[in-house]
C-alpha cells in the first residue's frame, strides 16, 4: 500500500492529497452552507421568520382575537408562544421538506461519500437550525420589545435550555419524517403539522385553555410542552418539570425511530 | 439469450472474471516485480492484486429477494481508466454503490485503496471521489458555491478557479443548480468528484446530457486524471466513450461479469454470443439502400439496416477489390468501408443481445 502523503513515493499519484479538512473545519462549513441554503429559500423564510413574526404582531394588535391571558399583558402572553411557534417552523417544517429534498436528489448519499460523512452532514443540519433559530429570536424579540414586551429577567435563561429541547424533539420528528416518506409527502405533511399543532397542539394557547379531554392530550404533544416550557420560563421565571420530561420523551422516541427507519436513499 | 458462463456465486471456486482470451489479456500492471502472473482463484483477495485500486470479489446483492448483483468480479487498475458496460439493470449502479460503501454486500469482497468501504469509510473518504448518476446536488445552490463547499472538506483540494475553467463552469457560477441543463450539471458534478484530489473516482455515466464540447472538455479531463495516475471507474451506455477512454472494459449483465479484458483485445477478438470465434474479418459498408444480396458471386451480402451492408465469411484483399468492382459497375459510391475491425458496439449486442429489457 503506497502512502497517499503528498511525495512520499514514486507510487503516489502527483495529485496526492493531504486528506480531509479537520471534523470542525467540516462541520462548520456544512453549518454555514445549511444556514444559507435556508435562508435564501423563500418559501423557508416564510414559514420560519414571516408565519410567527405574523402570528405576534396579530395575536398581539387584533384584539377581537380573545385570549385568556392570567392577568399577564397580551404580548407578555403571546411571545413565548410565538417563539415556540418558532422553533417547530424551523426544527420541524423547514428542516423536514429540505432534507426531504435532499435526500430525493441524492445530496445525502453524495455528501456522505465526502469527507463530511453521514455524521458531519447532520450535525451540519442541526447547528444549521440552531443558526437559523438564532436569526429568529433575533427578529422576534425585536419585535416583541417594540411591541412592549417585559420577560421574566431569570427565565430568559431556561427559555434557551427549552428552546434546546424543543429543537432536539422536532428535528428528531422531521429527520423521521423526511426519512420515510416520499419529498412531496413530506412537503404536504410538515405543513399540515404545523398548521394542526399551531392551532391546536397547545403552543399558541395553553394546554390548560383548550377544551378539557383534548388539553389533556396536547399537554403530552412536544408542541403544547414546548409552549408551557416557554410560557414558564418567560412568565414565571419557572419551567414545568412535566414539560421538560414530555419533551425529553418524544426525542428519545422520535431519535429512536428515526434512526431505526430513516432511509438514505 | 445466451451467455457465456457466468461467473461462479460468492462461494464458488473460480471468482476469476471469464476472460474472452485470457492469453491475450495482460495481469493488471503492478509495480512489483515478479508478481505472480497468475492470481489463484480466492474469494479472499491475493497479495497481487493489493496495489489495484479497487478489487471486488464475489459481490452478492438483493433487493427484496430480487438478485441485482450476483458474484460479480472486478478490478480496477491506477493509472487506468475501467469502463463498466452493461444494459439497464445489469447491476453496474449497484456494484459502484457498494464500493462508494452508499449499500452493504450481502456477500462477497471489495476492497477500495486496500481498504473495507464500510469499517474504514473515514479513512477513504477523503481519497475517494464520487460522481452519482443522479448528481447528488442541492437544487438551491449556486454552482459555483457547491463547488466551493465541496473543496472547504478537503485540507489541501484543487484550485477551484483551475477546475472551473477546464470544465466551463465559469458561464454557469452564479446560476443555481435548478435552473442548470443536465450536461452543466454534469460537469459541476465531475469537478465536485474531482476537487478533493482523489487517488479512486467512481463516475456513473459521466457524459449523459452533454454537448460535444462538454463532452470533450470531460474526456480530457479524465485522460489527464488517468495518466497522474489516478485509477477511475465509469459505468457508460455510451460505447464510443467507452471505446476512447477505456483501458479496460468489463461488461456486466444479469449481475455478473460476461466479459473482460482491455479494449483493443474486446474488440478484436470476436466473440459470439456463445462464445465461440466470430469470422475475424467482417466486412462493412454503406452505399445506396437496395443492393441485391447477390451483388457479387460467391459473397453473403445481408443490408443489416438501410444503406449498410455486412458482408460475412472469409474476406481477404480480392473480396473487397471484386465488391468496389460490383459496385463501380453500377455506379454506386461506398460512403465508409470496414475491415475486420469491430466496434465496442457490436461487442456488447453480440453479448448481452439484442432485445430491449
Amino acid at each position: 500500500m503506497t502512502s497517499h502523503t503528498a511525495g512520499t513515493t514514486d507510487a503516489a499519484p502527483t495529485t496526492a492529497h493531504r486528506g480531509a479538512a479537520s471534523p470542525a473545519r467540516r462541520v462548520a462549513a456544512q453549518t454555514a452552507f445549511e444556514t444559507r441554503m435556508i435562508l435564501r429559500n423563500g418559501e423557508q423564510l416564510l414559514v420560519t421568520i414571516f408565519l410567527p413574526l405574523f402570528l405576534l404582531v396579530a395575536l398581539d394588535r387584533v384584539h377581537a382575537i380573545e385570549l385568556d391571558t392570567g392577568g399577564a399583558s397580551r404580548i407578555d402572553f403571546v411571545t413565548p408562544g410565538v417563539l415556540a411557534v418558532a422553533v417547530m417552523s424551523t426544527a420541524f417544517t423547514s428542516q423536514a421538506i429540505a432534507t426531504a429534498f435532499d435526500r430525493r436528489n441524492g445530496v445525502l448519499r453524495l455528501m456522505a461519500t465526502t469527507p463530511l460523512g453521514r455524521g458531519g452532514l447532520l450535525a451540519g443540519k442541526f447547528l444549521g437550525v440552531l443558526a437559523v433559530e438564532v436569526v429568529q429570536a433575533v427578529v422576534l424579540v425585536a419585535a416583541a420589545l417594540l411591541l412592549g414586551w417585559h420577560p421574566h429577567a431569570a427565565g430568559i435563561p431556561l427559555a434557551v435550555l427549552a428552546g434546546l429541547l424543543g429543537t432536539a424533539a422536532f428535528t428528531s420528528l422531521a429527520m423521521l419524517v423526511a426519512g420515510t416518506l416520499r419529498a412531496e409527502g413530506v412537503l404536504a405533511v410538515a405543513n399540515l403539522l404545523l398548521v394542526v399543532l399551531i392551532a391546536a397542539g397547545g403552543v399558541l394557547v395553553p394546554p390548560s385553555h383548550l377544551a378539557p379531554g383534548w388539553g389533556h392530550v396536547a399537554a403530552l404533544l412536544p408542541s403544547g410542552a414546548l409552549g408551557d416550557a416557554m410560557r414558564g420560563a418567560l412568565l414565571d421565571g419557572s419551567v414545568p418539570l412535566g414539560a421538560v420530561a414530555v419533551l425529553l420523551g418524544w426525542t428519545v422516541v422520535l431519535g429512536w425511530a428515526a434512526r431505526r427507519w430513516f432511509r438514505w436513499q | 439469450m445466451t451467455s457465456i458462463s457466468p461467473p461462479a456465486g460468492a462461494g464458488g471456486a473460480h471468482p476469476e472474471p471469464c476472460r474472452l482470451d485470457s492469453s491475450t489479456v495482460p495481469e493488471p500492471a503492478t509495480p512489483q516485480p515478479g508478481a505472480a502472473p497468475s492470481a489463484s482463484p480466492s474469494s479472499a483477495v491475493s497479495p497481487t492484486e493489493v496495489d489495484d485500486a479497487l478489487v471486488v470479489r464475489g459481490l452478492a446483492k438483493s433487493y427484496d429477494g430480487r438478485r441485482v448483483v450476483a458474484g460479480l468480479d472486478l478490478t480496477a487498475r491506477r493509472g487506468a481508466v475501467t469502463a463498466v458496460l452493461g444494459p439497464n439493470g445489469a447491476g453496474k449502479t449497484t456494484t459502484i454503490e457498494c464500493c462508494e460503501g452508499l449499500r452493504t454486500p450481502d456477500a462477497g469482497t471489495v476492497r477500495v485503496l486496500g481498504l473495507d468501504p464500510h469499517t474504514d469509510a473515514a479513512a477513504l473518504r477523503p481519497r475517494v471521489g464520487v460522481m452519482l448518476q443522479d448528481g447528488g446536488l442541492p437544487t438551491g445552490v449556486r454552482a459555483l458555491e457547491m463547488l466551493e463547499h465541496v473543496a472547504h472538506l478537503y485540507a489541501d483540494p484543487r484550485d477551484v478557479g483551475e477546475l472551473t475553467e477546464r470544465l466551463g463552469l465559469a458561464s454557469f457560477a452564479r446560476t443555481t443548480v435548478r435552473r442548470l441543463s443536465g450536461g452543466q450539471r454534469q460537469r459541476l458534478a465531475l469537478a465536485v468528484a474531482i476537487v478533493g484530489r482523489p487517488e479512486l473516482v467512481f463516475l456513473d455515466e459521466p457524459s449523459a446530457g452533454m454537448d460535444p464540447q462538454s463532452r470533450r472538455a470531460v474526456w480530457d479531463l479524465v485522460t489527464e486524471l488517468r495518466d497522474e495516475g489516478v485509477a477511475i471507474v465509469l459505468t457508460t451506455h455510451l460505447m464510443d466513450e467507452a471505446e476512447s477512454l477505456a483501458d479496460d472494459v468489463v461488461v456486466v449483465d444479469r449481475g455478473a461479469v460476461i466479459a473482460s479484458g482491455t479494449t483493443h483485445d474486446l474488440v478484436t477478438s470476436g466473440a459470439g454470443p456463445d462464445g465461440t470465434r466470430a469470422p475475424d474479418s467482417t466486412l462493412r459498408f454503406e452505399a445506396t439502400p437496395g443492393l441485391p444480396p447477390d451483388l457479387v458471386p460467391g459473397l453473403a451480402l445481408r443490408e443489416s439496416a438501410p444503406g449498410t451492408y455486412v458482408v460475412a465469411g472469409s474476406v481477404d484483399a480480392a473480396t473487397v477489390a471484386a465488391l468496389t468492382a460490383a459496385l463501380a459497375e453500377r455506379d454506386v459510391l461506398v460512403h465508409r468501408l470496414t475491415v475486420g475491425r469491430r466496434t465496442l458496439e457490436d461487442v456488447f449486442l453480440d453479448l448481452t443481445g439484442r432485445n430491449l429489457r
